[in-house]
């Protein structure tokens, strides 16, 4: 069977039997093939245009799954409703209180917690929205049908990472008004800097949401996964017990995880200690480092 | 199968799918043996099978979705699965066991979907010709089951592709939906693609397919158009009709090959014109029975010659 070089594939194995040169056999056949590759190729797209319809697919997919969610608002809703019910019990317990020790200390409480919960909404929605969204797509065949339609992998999960940047937006305003109005937290002091590290932390939230779903069998066990390592990084990150109150081991167990460096990187511009390069650098590394291995992971079904 | 004659071969016409010596490994697990077929352009072609026997992974490889373990597959003269992305824009699919978010509505599908593969007609178009424009703002989740099948064939044919690919699209409907289903199955082939049908109704493919790849425990074990495989495999006709009367002169009547008595029930295997002749002679001897009639073969009786066993559904 004498087929072109193109448009076949031939892996260990049976191979394909050899040469039948009857006419209207399979020798014909590939001839057909062959034509029609060379038709198809005016088709082919230059790398410029590829881009332009992959941003269009992903704006739209955004686009859809943000009216999606508007839709359906009880995950919205659950996604802040705890963070801000625990930022008012915090408030009740610590409020006009002031850190007495560690490199923070003169800082009032509030002025911690308002900034470091804008980072536990955005855990929260990486950890446990994000990654039950995905499972749950996948358990219903929705991912199926979108790869088999052409999404692409990058399309789909650059949507569920807009989607899930205007949520923590929506999420970590409702925070800073309240913070702001209730607690009289003074505005951020590097703006930018709060924005960058915002952004940076929804990056690496988003990447860890996708690999909870991409190693989770089932919709119930990423949101199992999620909600444990949520409550985990809840309390050893500075976002319950003040960091100095907390044993060494655990302090150390806290620095491992990401949130804590979300905290830092929101608590530090926000309060005038500066922009820490540092810590949004290993922010930022962990989202890369959980962008490709969830990348790798991620299973459409 | 008779040792010369090769699957592939499709007198002269035009392939759009060549499938040679496909197999599919899990681990130890071979879902797919040999899977060795070719479709001509235009035609509506059946996977027919029971459940298991890898029907759904042979199109899954076909339409790149799985990489097959060997074998070489061509479709549209492309490698599924290194130019899966051009692929995808010249086939359409229905996939068993796929879904839709539930709060999308349909409009909202056929934009996403149409967009993905620009260049293509107008998706309202599309929605228009496939009865779906009054439910344009209904989400999926709202949808019956006839109204999710067009849907889905709609989203299946929204990028005018040459191939597409239907999953076991009637299981699960009722009869009259199923009938439904099998005029938009035709409809599609009527408006130009190539239909790629999967099923293990014996009847869907018997009506529908011009020609038919029966799969067994990973194998394709027959390939031809319905007829074609009744009068391989099942050429045997039976007449059968119910009398008390002694029937043993039928063994001698001409085209009969044999005679079975159950009762009151008899059954005369035969070719040819046997129901004419076994008629003559019961009438010839007096006997009259009111339902004499002929049973041909089916396809059900194909695939136990072929395989040895019945399709259990």
């Amino acid at each position: 069977m004498t087929e072109p070089p193109t448009g076949t594939h031939t892996q260990g194995g049976a191979g394909a039997p050899p040469a039948d040169p009857a006419p209207g056999s399979p020798g014909a056949v590939a001839s057909g093939a062959a034509r029609r590759v060379a038709h198809a190729a005016p088709l082919a797209i230059s790398p410029g245009r590829w881009a332009l319809a992959f941003v269009k697919v992903l704006l739209r997919m955004t686009w859809i799954e943000t009216k999606l969610l508007v839709r359906e608002p009880v995950t919205l809703v659950f996604s802040f409703a705890f963070p801000v019910l625990v930022l008012v019990l915090l408030g009740g317990i610590f409020g006009g209180q002031h850190m007495d020790s560690g490199p923070y200390a003169g800082l009032k409480m509030m002025d911690w917690y308002v900034p470091s919960y804008i980072g536990l909404v955005i855990a929260s929605i990486g950890t446990v929205s994000l990654p039950v969204h995905l499972s749950t797509y996948r358990e219903r065949g929705v991912l199926r049908r979108f790869r088999a339609s052409g999404v692409s992998e990058w399309a789909l999960l650059g949507s569920q990472f807009l989607v899930g940047l205007g949520t923590c937006l929506i999420g970590g305003l409702v925070i800073s008004v309240l913070g702001i109005f209730a607690y009289g937290v003074a505005p951020p002091d590097a703006i930018g800097g709060v924005v960058l590290s915002f952004v940076v932390a929804v990056f690496a939230f988003s990447a860890l949401g996708v690999l909870i779903a991409s190693l989770a069998p089932t919709a119930r066990a990423a949101q199992g996964v999620g909600l444990l390592i949520w409550f985990i990084m809840m309390f050893i990150s500075g976002t319950s017990a003040p960091l100095d109150l907390l044993p060494d081991w655990m302090l150390a167990l806290g620095k491992s995880l990401p949130l804590y460096h979300v905290v830092i990187t929101l608590v530090d511009p926000w309060n005038g200690y500066g922009f820490d390069l540092v810590q949004v650098t290993i922010v930022g590394g962990i989202g890369l480092a959980t962008t490709l291995m969830a990348a790798g992971l991620f299973r459409w079904e | 199968m008779p040792p010369h004659s090769d699957l592939r071969d499709l007198d002269g016409r035009e392939a759009v799918i060549t499938a040679s010596h496909v197999r599919k490994e899990y681990g130890a697990f071979t879902a797919v043996r040999d899977a060795t077929f070719a479709v001509a352009r235009g035609e509506i072609f059946g996977l027919l099978g029971p459940n298991g026997a890898g029907k759904t992974t042979t199109v899954e490889c076909l339409q790149g979705l799985r990489e097959a373990s060997g074998g070489t597959i061509s479709v549209l003269g492309l490698d599924p699965v290194r130019q899966s992305r051009e692929l995808r824009r010249r086939v359409g699919s229905q996939l068993q066991e796929a879904a839709l978010p539930d709060h999308i509505r349909v409009w909202e599908a056929l934009e996403l979907f149409a967009s993905l593969i620009p260049g293509g007609r107008d998706w309202r178009e599309i929605m228009a010709e496939w009865g779906l424009a009054e439910k344009s703002k209904t989400s999926f989740n709202a949808l019956s089951g006839g109204q999710r099948q067009r849907l889905f064939v709609a989203l299946a044919v929204v990028n005018g592709p040459e191939v597409v690919f239907l999953d076991e699209m009637t299981t699960g409907l009722d009869p009259a939906a199923r009938r439904i289903a099998w005029d938009l199955i035709r409809e599609i082939r009527e408006r130009g693609s190539t239909v790629v049908l999967v099923t293990h109704f014996m009847e869907e493919a018997e009506r529908l397919c011009d020609r038919i790849a029966v799969m067994d425990q990973g194998r394709v074990v027959a390939l031809d158009s319905p007829r074609g495989l009744i009068a391989s495999y099942a050429a045997g006709l039976r007449v059968v009709f119910d009398t008390q009367a002694d029937i043993g002169f039928l063994s001698g009547v001409r085209f009969v090959e044999a005679v079975h008595r159950e009762g009151p029930r008899v059954t005369v295997e035969g070719h040819g014109a046997v129901l004419a002749s076994v008629a003559a002679a019961l009438v010839g001897h007096g006997i009259e029975p009111p339902d004499l009639h002929l049973e041909a073969p089916t396809l059900e009786d194909v695939f136990l010659s072929l395989t040895g066993h019945v399709m259990a559904e």
